[in-house]
């Protein structure tokens, strides 16, 4: 294991030594510590790499990762695992706004509470929040699972194509084309394995589904005079 | 992109380390409004009269003649200290006709606060020269609420720099931008606030100062605020007592709070709190859209609005 201190080494210095295939072939557990909230920790890693970062992290932690697998211990800003294609990011506290907002595959957990936004346009990544989730989550959600073992704020799902949402808890309101819809054995076996894969032990049945009843999907002539 | 920042100690005992603590706090901003800077400090209280802070873009200004000239004018004056090109007096008298006398008598001087307690500074530039123009790592006081600048709504001027005083012991910093400020700004001048800016959040802080005019309570006021500004904005608003923070409904700009035993901090990003003491084992938390929060000399107050 490697331990970076941000404190004594530039952030800048250790994003390039994540990127650089010879180190990280050879070193393949890293920990950083004195992180004090800096922003583009461990951004765009591209291999399966394990980092850990003690404390506080900034604005985009882990973004566009793809195979590594990040653990931040303490709270994240805003757009943790943004555009993430693949790979594990762990939160181990609260995650701020838009957490894995665009990301395309891997499993972001937040153990904690996330704020507003949380999974916007998510194309494909399962997000599972420990907590509650602030309003406007999964807004326009594309593909992906976003479970939550809390409670959701206002709109959720507003303009939802196809993700799949599981909320334990109460929702706030529903947003624009989001409905509740039956829990099937293959929604329980879904919600199943994402809460063992992050390592939750809650009970499937006790959560509710929700997703587009895609009205919102296609031109309708019958509103042709509105445009 | 602005940065705010406001520090609150509930532990008097920490009252001298006021500025260092604060100091690296604003500076932290400095990525988030590199074009000017400013903060109240909150402490040195005068309670015979009134503690104006006063400003003049001249750097040479002789405020020991404004001084003597004060002093006859109201029957003395009970102190003041210079800093920089800002200079505060102490004076056993009533706000009105001060700012009645300084309109007329030196209408090239700015008075950039009033009240018992508060004292800002502020001005065009780095956070860190600014910090140490009026030599802030030294001050001491119970809280002080700070602003970095990212000018977006009106020129990079002096009088665009935040805080904005808000009455009487009161002022308010804003990251956002509000988009109804035109004409709320109409509206309030007919009700006789007056604004030396076109700056959006000069607005915010008039109307603040209109419904606390009307006797309400600073709750009551960002209630109103909550339902009649219409844009983004993160509000840390400083009282002679302690200090308040709103978002707004949709929490577009940011903002975290640290508070341990000894103090409460708010900042746009946690990287303005990382080097406060303590702040590994403090209570790390987002403030909720449209929810006032207030602490004062006897607790936190919690209000959803």
């Amino acid at each position: 294991m490697k331990t970076v201190d941000l404190a004594e080494q530039s952030l800048r210095e250790l994003n390039q030594s994540l990127h650089d295939g010879e180190l990280i072939r050879d070193v393949r557990e890293w920990r950083v510590i004195h992180p004090n909230g800096a922003h583009n920790i461990a951004c765009g890693l591209n291999d399966a790499v394990s980092v850990d970062i003690d404390g506080h992290a900034g604005y985009y932690c882990a973004g566009m990762n793809q195979q590594a697998s990040v653990t931040v211990h303490g709270n994240v800003g805003v757009g943790v695992a943004e555009n993430m294609m693949s790979g594990v990011v762990r939160v181990k506290g609260d995650a701020s706004q838009s957490a894995g907002a665009t990301a395309h595959g891997g499993l972001l957990v937040i153990e904690g509470n996330a704020a507003a936004r949380c999974g916007i346009s998510m194309k494909g990544v399962d997000i599972v929040v420990k907590g509650n989730i602030g309003p406007m989550s999964a807004f326009m959600g594309q593909a992906g699972c976003l479970v939550v073992c809390g409670d959701a704020g206002d709109a959720l799902g507003d303009s939802i194509y196809e993700a799949h949402l599981y909320v334990k808890g109460s929702v706030g309101t529903l947003g624009a084309d989001c409905v509740e819809k039956e829990m099937r054995a293959e929604h329980r076996e879904e919600l199943a394995t994402l809460l063992k894969r992050a390592g939750i032990d809650d009970d499937p049945t006790d959560f509710r589904r929700y997703g587009s009843a895609r009205e919102l999907y296609h031109f309708k002539v019958d509103n042709a005079s509105a445009y | 992109m602005c940065g705010i920042v406001g520090l609150y100690l509930k532990n008097p005992a920490w009252e001298s380390r006021l500025g260092e603590l604060f100091e690296p706090m604003l500076i932290a901003m400095t990525d988030r409004g590199p074009d000017s800077a400013g903060f109240s400090v909150y402490g040195d209280e005068y309670n015979a009269g009134i503690k104006l802070t006063l400003q003049s873009d001249d750097e040479a200004f002789d405020w020991a003649v404004l001084a003597d000239r004060l002093g006859e004018a109201f029957g003395g004056v009970d102190g003041w200290f210079r800093n920089a090109n800002v200079a505060v007096f102490k004076l056993a008298a009533a706000e009105a006709p001060l700012r009645a006398w300084l309109d007329e008598q030196a209408p090239d001087v700015r008075v950039l606060s009033a009240g018992q307690s508060i004292e800002i500074l502020k001005g065009v530039g780095l956070p860190a020269s600014i910090a140490e123009r009026f030599q802030l790592k030294g001050m001491r006081g119970s809280h002080a609420i700070g602003h970095t600048r990212m000018a977006t709504e009106s020129a990079v001027t002096l009088q665009g720099s935040h805080p904005f005083s808000t009455g009487l012991d009161l002022c308010l910093v804003h990251n956002g931008s509000l988009s109804n400020h035109n004409r709320l700004r109409d509206k309030l001048k007919r009700e006789g606030i007056g604004f030396d800016t076109d700056n959006d959040s000069e607005v915010a802080a008039g109307y603040l100062t209109w419904r606390l005019g009307k006797g309400e309570s600073l709750t009551q006021a960002l209630k109103g605020a909550l339902k009649d500004l219409d844009g983004f904005f993160t509000f840390t608003i400083g009282t002679r007592d302690g200090f308040a923070v709103v978002r707004d409904p949709i929490s577009c700009k940011p903002a975290v709070i640290a508070e341990t035993d000894d103090y409460v901090a708010m900042a746009s990003e946690y990287r303005a709190l990382a080097g406060l003491p303590g702040i590994q084992r403090a209570r790390v938390w987002e403030p909720e859209p449209a929810t006032i929060y207030v602490w004062e000399r006897d607790g936190a107050k919690v209000e959803a609005a």
